[in-house]
């Protein structure tokens, strides 16, 4: 073992600074690890040339047709012999993570004893769409790689046109702001759609995310078909202790400036205590210095920026659920768009309420598989036919809350608005019944 | 004989036998959390439990080495257990206070910088670059470490004006994603077509399809049956490279660096937001990108010194303005910062709101 390093001067030139180095660590695992030497060696040259040198291919294990990237090396020599042949295949593993991504130190532990034995010893932590990525191994072993992760509770993650795995937030696990069990919907939806992921026949990716609140700490909105985002319709709760602890270290000042100045909706006012009109959707913390801070809860939209500056003092309420975006993706072909709000609030706390997030994201998926075209994703299909048409399909009723504002031209045929208009009542109707 | 082993399709794994068991059993039952100092953060549940948790950066391209000391300062420093962040910063949970001091101190000895939190600048998501990636137009380990040993001052501390998350993609397709500042590879001019290669590796219909600007039609060449690209509507955006290799984009000298600012996932204040483009032909220069580094510090200071507590990149530039913002940073506003793409004339100001 122990194959001679390859000179790597540019690479050398990213070991010094204090963040940490892949580069070192790479190094440290080259000292007996013949495919990482190759695999720096290649690095090395992509530096040298500002050129990327793998291709992909098709590799994966018995049973599945996605989870396995494959690469394989373009750096060939006049004879067509791999320049790096310890690296001329070097293919990754999308293994899903626990929800949370929550480790003990004996699975680490583990997981880097199974990646020395099978691969490069190269594992991040974690890839964008939140996988881990077990990087570096040649095709023979990936078979055995693979069983014995799975063996012990570990799937592999979604690739290519197919369901991918999904990301959640620390959430209930230790966060005050948390809405519902991310982990719990995460795994919901998809541990029961496991066959869209393992075997890719969709017309290109579909990503499911789970936020626990507004903040969107895992960019649900941005990054996902389907967002869950964790919010309440009742009032915001207060812990007075907490509020006043804030203002006595803050001050007036502070409050005004970071906290009512800054609310998108302007619902928080400050207020004379005598002045306070109690409300049935106020909420109102006592200042403690003859003032009081009153938010008015029919005009809050739960962007989260209140609570965020003053943690513990202002909750979200106790009625708790989830608002559904539709149609978040990434640059490629009509742009990036994000999600838009196909469902304004469910609950999502009974065992009835997560069969029924698992039903609308199996709907989507089939919504999806049967509508878009080869290699659009949903936000492209919305665009192509439409919201109300897209809703129509899902079984979903409109509601305004789905639109920053109506329609600003007159092209559209409106000879079916008295119909129309009769299921507007029918849904004010079912709404108040 | 046996058969070849069937997968367990178990999915996720449920974190529960995983997770600390202070957050276990506070479950969804937390009601504070503060910030005592930067890489710290404290929560209490309401049954009166606490929990504090370090938090450190990593290389995310990690060894087994790496992830092993990482452990050992989690046996010997921490409880045991251990998570990872969306940015691939690793939390270590201890519900005993006296061991935070030592935790940080072992992690900071062994190099790993402690920060992160709050109002500082977070570890920088990334790709996969040449590492791994089969269509990279640079690197995204190297440019990430390049980055942030510059910025390691303000990982360490909270000194921002509310936090900065940045990203680098190696392409335009922008697997990093939205950020306050994001360092993208913009492509210059279109593809080369190795037109001998198209017949046998591409599916001429599907990289049709694939162009946004229906720049790419079927042709002969040399009596080959290949792809060409009308070079006036070309956008260059690379899309047609994934789906046919041959279409090769990447180049390495017109290949370029741009810079976007003001993408905000999160709802707080605003609505979520896109980044918009800054800065561009930037040179791909590694191994430490040098010139897209200056750029991104610029930016942050200027941010830094001007914007007010709690906002973010998008909210300042929205209360400054667009002018103010090229202004402040001397960054030259060119034609190409003029959106032509769908929607653009909702981009333009059509009001006579000019800040003189």
């Amino acid at each position: 073992m122990a194959k001679k390093m390859h000179d790597t001067p540019m690479l050398d030139q990213l070991e010094s600074g204090p963040w940490p180095s892949f580069v070192t660590g790479l190094k440290r695992l080259a000292k007996d690890n013949d495919m990482t030497v190759d695999l720096l060696g290649q690095l090395e040259a992509s530096y040298r040339d500002t050129k990327g040198y793998w291709k992909g291919g098709t590799v994966g294990v018995f049973g599945y047709g996605g989870g396995v990237i494959p690469r394989f090396t373009e750096l060939k020599d006049e004879s067509g012999k791999p320049v790096y042949p310890e690296a001329a295949e070097f293919h990754t593993l999308r293994v899903q993570p626990p929800a949370g991504m929550h480790y003990d130190t004996k699975t680490l532990r583990w997981m880097a004893d199974v990646w020395e034995k099978y691969g490069s010893g190269l594992i991040a932590f974690h890839g964008q769409s939140g996988d881990i990525m077990f990087q570096g191994i040649k095709t023979e072993n990936v078979q055995p790689a693979f069983d014995e992760l799975n063996e012990a509770g570990f799937d592999l993650g979604g690739a290519g046109p197919a369901l991918r795995t999904s990301m959640s937030c620390v959430g209930a696990a230790r966060c005050e702001l948390s809405c519902f069990d991310e982990a719990r919907a995460l795994r919901t939806v998809i541990n029961n759609n496991l066959d869209d992921m393992h075997r890719p026949a969709l017309p290109y990716k579909f990503k499911f995310k789970f936020s626990g609140c507004g903040n969107d700490c895992v960019n649900s909105i941005q990054r996902s078909d389907m967002a869950t985002i964790g919010t309440w319709r009742d009032n915001i709760q207060v812990n007075n202790d907490l509020v006043q602890a804030y203002y006595k270290n803050h001050g007036m000042t502070d409050l005004v400036n970071d906290v009512v100045s800054m609310c998108p909706t302007r619902a928080i006012s400050v207020v004379k205590k005598a002045d306070v009109k109690a409300g049935e959707h106020t909420s109102v913390a006592d200042l403690g210095d003859g003032n009081a801070m009153c938010i008015d809860n029919k005009n809050c939209v739960r962007c989260m920026h209140c609570l965020n500056v003053i943690p513990g003092g202002l909750l979200p309420g106790k009625d708790k659920g989830v608002t559904i975006l539709v149609g978040g993706k990434g640059v490629l072909k009509i742009g990036a768009t994000m999600g838009t709000v196909v469902i304004p609030f469910m609950k999502l706390e009974s065992d009835e309420d997560f069969e029924k997030l698992n039903d609308l994201a199996r709907n989507m998926l089939d919504f999806f598989a049967e509508n878009a075209l080869e290699h659009e994703r949903t936000g492209e299909m919305i665009d192509r036919i439409g919201l109300v048409n897209f809703l129509d399909g899902i079984g979903l009723e409109i509601d305004p809350n789905m639109i920053i504002h109506p329609r600003m031209n007159p092209y559209v045929r409106t000879d079916g608005w008295d119909e129309e208009v009769a299921k507007a009542e029918e849904r004010k109707n079912a709404a108040a019944a | 004989m046996a058969g070849p082993r069937h997968p367990i399709e178990s999915g996720a794994p449920d974190p529960m036998p995983l997770m600390h068991p202070v957050m276990k059993k506070n479950y969804g039952k937390w009601v504070f959390h503060s910030h005592p100092k930067p890489g710290v953060l404290y929560h209490r549940a309401e049954s009166g439990d606490e929990i504090w948790t370090v938090k450190a950066g990593t290389q995310r391209q990690m060894d087994v080495y790496t992830i092993r000391e990482l452990c050992d300062i989690a046996d010997k420093y921490g409880e045991g257990h251990v998570r990872f962040t969306a940015r691939s910063n690793i939390e270590y949970m201890v519900a005993d206070q006296s061991k935070v001091e030592p935790l940080i101190k072992a992690l900071t000895d062994a190099g790993y910088p402690v920060g992160g939190t709050a109002n500082s600048v977070s570890m920088i998501a990334h790709t996969q670059g040449f590492l791994h990636c089969d269509i990279p137009g640079t690197d995204a380990s190297g440019v990430v470490k390049a980055l942030m040993d510059e910025l390691y001052e303000e990982f360490v501390k909270c000194e921002m004006p509310n936090r900065v998350k940045l990203s680098t993609s190696c392409c335009e397709i922008n697997c990093g994603g939205q950020a306050d500042i994001a360092i993208i590879m913009q492509h210059t001019k279109p593809p080369k077509i190795n037109h001998d290669l198209v017949a046998n590796v591409c599916e001429r219909p599907a990289v049709v399809a694939r162009c946004p600007v229906a720049a790419i039609r079927p042709a002969l060449v040399n009596g080959k049956p290949s792809l060409e690209v009308d070079e006036k509507k070309c956008i260059c955006c690379g899309a047609c490279y994934p789906p046919c290799p041959p279409m090769q984009i990447n180049d390495p000298e017109h290949s370029k660096i741009a810079v976007w600012v003001g993408g905000k996932n999160s709802n707080a204040r605003s609505r979520p937001t896109f980044h918009k483009l800054v800065a561009a032909g930037l040179p791909n220069n590694a191994p430490r990108w040098p010139e897209a580094a200056a750029v991104v510090k610029k930016i942050l200071a200027v941010y830094k010194a001007d914007a007010r507590p709690w906002e973010r990149m998008a909210d300042w530039i929205d209360r400054i303005g667009w002018p103010r913002f090229f202004e402040k940073t001397g960054l030259p506003f060119t034609k190409y910062h003029i959106d032509d793409w769908r929607g653009h004339r909702a981009t333009f100001n059509a009001s006579n709101h000019i800040r003189f």
